[in-house]
């Protein structure tokens, strides 16, 4: 029997044509495509058969998950997620115990080499105890399923960067998938969580191109992860002109001022948060009157405080920034330089008491 | 107040060619612009309000000095390195970098001599003695952190191929928000190296009077005959003679 196609898995659903279209329209404005790739989607899905996916949970808190059936379009999280692609996921599938297992198994055997493995959270190197699932740790079961796959999404920050879990002092020696899984391509969806529509595209790419997205040096996909959120920031003129909130309930904060100075991570941090938003493009954090915390950046949680522009310098006080430091030293050398002025005055008074330049043409 | 020095037994040196006099104050000069802006982008005071964004521009216009500054200084730079090993013996790199032994026991001459104040004899070099030179190649290193991580952050405002260039230190550091960091610390370094170099100029120029200072404008500097040409082992055996 020949397989069905995305499309016919699509209509089956109760999807119209236009339902159809319109999904594919939404994904080629969101990749960034040229009007040409609508078709070049449209065709994709009528012509392919679902890629077999295996998604897997470790330390995490599906946070990538919820966003993801969170998704503006239904179609995304109806048929892509539901209906399509998963053949095991332990947070949404139907089966359970042995019988989830076994389907596990039949994926890696018959569709080796060609499976997507989609992973959501970090790996406890430092203890495995931390994370068996069904009585086998999560690295065992990781470097396993990741031996056929045919290419690796690391869902947010967890599976990208160990995120919160990775945060200093890190006590299950949480590990990112990339520093265990070496020879597979390997596509990180940054964020706590990835927007959505960002998590769609991505998958749809695989789908359409089948291909992994242009990566940037940290392995995220150029379409969404080039731009700094400070760069499509709607705030930016006030950036620019020098207008900055001092507190969240001053009169600037009102006005919608620049919110640089309480701490703002936009001009660290590379996400689609300024273009596509969230929940359907209602707002994003900025937006809602709260700096960017750099969630798709790694480390963010460690380089805290959230709400300052300058990161506490290790081993000081939590409030003790590199500019306390720097005024510090350079009191402690205007002191040193006193000193020092003091004794050196002592000696050439003495020098031009003994009446002689001893320190330039005695001793010879 | 009598003096046992002789006139005649001075010597003038040349030793601060046209291009290193260039170099150190457009250096000087880049490195103030540069750390006053640094500081306005790390903490910029917010003396405006009650205003809208469209009657201002002020900050980009901070940050805009800032980085043609950083080219000015990034170019300067790069000549300086390239004077290292075509100028004048007291301008070579070889200088700054102490593989030799006698560079190290000069240091603690230096030490002895000028920082603790134990010993009388000054060091007479007539370049840099190995101390100051070790200081400035502590300071080339730190410009060329400062260029790294500042290009490196550049490069995400900028399609040009110099600052991109320099954009695989930012995933090296784990991102641009570490490489901001250290961008930031760095601009202390600048700020005390500045305080200590300008007041030990004028300290050698009160103790030893060779006219230091002034070398910077002219190039010229003074020294007695006999000084000018020892070598650096002839100088230690000197320095450790009280
Ligand atoms: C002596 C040399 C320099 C000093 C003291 C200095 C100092 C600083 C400081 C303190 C900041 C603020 C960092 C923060 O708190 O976020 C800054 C920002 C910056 N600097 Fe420099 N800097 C120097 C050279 C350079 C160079 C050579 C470049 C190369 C292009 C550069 C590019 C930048 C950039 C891109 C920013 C970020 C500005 C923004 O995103 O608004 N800097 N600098
Ligand atoms: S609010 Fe943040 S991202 Fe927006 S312009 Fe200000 S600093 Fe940049
Ligand atoms: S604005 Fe910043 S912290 Fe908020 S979701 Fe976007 S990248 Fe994450």
């Amino acid at each position: 029997m020949k397989k069905p196609t995305v499309y016919d898995e699509i209509k089956a659903a109760g999807y119209s044509r236009r339902d159809f279209m319109k999904f594919c329209g939404t994904m080629a404005a969101m990749l960034g495509l040229e009007a040409s790739g609508v078709a070049q989607i449209a065709r994709a899905l009528e012509t392919k058969s679902r890629i077999p996916v295996l998604w897997m949970h470790f330390q995490e808190c599906t946070c990538c998950s919820e966003s993801f059936i969170r998704s503006s379009h239904p179609i995304v999280a109806d048929i892509l997620l539901d209906k399509i692609s998963l053949d095991y996921s332990e947070t949404l599938m139907a089966a359970a115990g042995h019988q989830a297992e076994k389907s596990l198994r039949d994926t890696m055997e018959k569709y080796a080499g060609q499976y997507l493995l989609m992973v959501e959270g970090s790996i406890p190197l430092g203890n495995e105890g931390y994370c068996c699932i069904g009585g086998r740790s999560a690295e065992d079961i990781l470097k396993e399923v990741a031996e056929g796959a045919k290419a690796i999404v690391a869902w947010g920050n967890c599976a990208s960067a160990g995120c919160v879990q990775a945060a200093d002092p890190n006590p299950t020696g949480a590990t990112p998938i990339h520093k265990i899984i070496h020879g597979k391509p390997i596509i990180s969806v940054q964020g706590c969580p990835p927007i959505a529509e960002v998590m769609a595209g991505v998958v749809v790419h695989l789908l359409t191109f089948e291909r992994i997205p242009q990566l940037d040096a940290l392995g995220r996909p150029k379409a969404f992860y080039s731009r700094r959120v400070h760069d499509t920031c709607y705030r930016r003129p006030n950036y620019d002109a020098g207008l900055f909130v001092q507190s969240f309930d001053d009169e600037n904060a009102k006005r919608g001022y620049c919110l640089y100075k309480m701490g703002c991570r936009g001009p660290v941090t590379y996400n689609s948060c300024g273009v596509i938003k969230w929940n359907n493009g209602v707002s994003f954090p900025i937006q809602s009157g709260h700096p960017c915390i750099g969630c798709s950046e790694a480390n963010f949680w460690d380089n805290g405080p959230f709400y300052k522009h300058l990161q506490s310098f290790p081993g000081f006080g939590i409030e003790t920034t590199a500019d306390d430091i720097g005024l510090g030293l350079g009191i402690a050398t205007g002191v040193g330089i006193a000193a020092h002025a003091i004794s050196t005055n002592i000696r050439k008074r003495r020098h031009i008491n003994l009446g002689a330049d001893n320190t330039n043409t005695e001793n010879k | 107040m009598e003096r046992t020095i002789s006139k005649q037994r001075l010597k003038e040196v040349y030793v601060w060619e046209l291009p290193v006099r260039f170099y150190h104050w457009i250096n000087a000069l880049c490195i103030v612009v540069l750390a006053i802006t640094g500081y306005i982008i790390g903490r910029p005071p917010a003396f405006q309000s009650a205003t809208e964004a469209s009657y201002g521009y002020w900050f980009g216009t901070v940050r805009f000095i800032h980085f043609v500054t950083a080219f000015v200084f990034f170019f300067n730079f790069v000549m300086r390195i390239y004077w290292g090993f075509v100028g004048n013996k007291y301008a070579r790199w070889y200088n700054f970098i102490p593989l030799k032994k006698w560079q190290w026991k000069e240091i603690i001459c230096v030490i002895k001599v000028d920082i603790l104040q134990i010993k009388d004899r000054p060091v007479l070099g007539v370049g840099h003695n190995s101390l100051a030179s070790l200081t400035y190649f502590f300071t080339f290193l730190a410009f060329v952190l400062q260029c790294f991580t500042g290009f490196g952050i550049y490069a995400a405002m900028s399609e040009s191929w110099l600052p991109n260039l320099f954009s695989w230190i930012v995933p090296l550091l784990g991102g641009d928000f570490m490489a901001r960091q250290i961008h930031h610390i760095l601009m202390w370094f600048f700020i005390l190296f500045g305080i200590v170099h300008v007041y030990l100029v004028f300290y050698h120029d009160y103790i030893e009077r060779t006219g230091v200072t002034s070398s910077m404008i002219g190039g010229w500097k003074f020294v007695e005959g006999d000084d000018a040409d020892m070598d650096g082992n002839e100088r230690i055996r000197s320095c450790n003679q009280k």
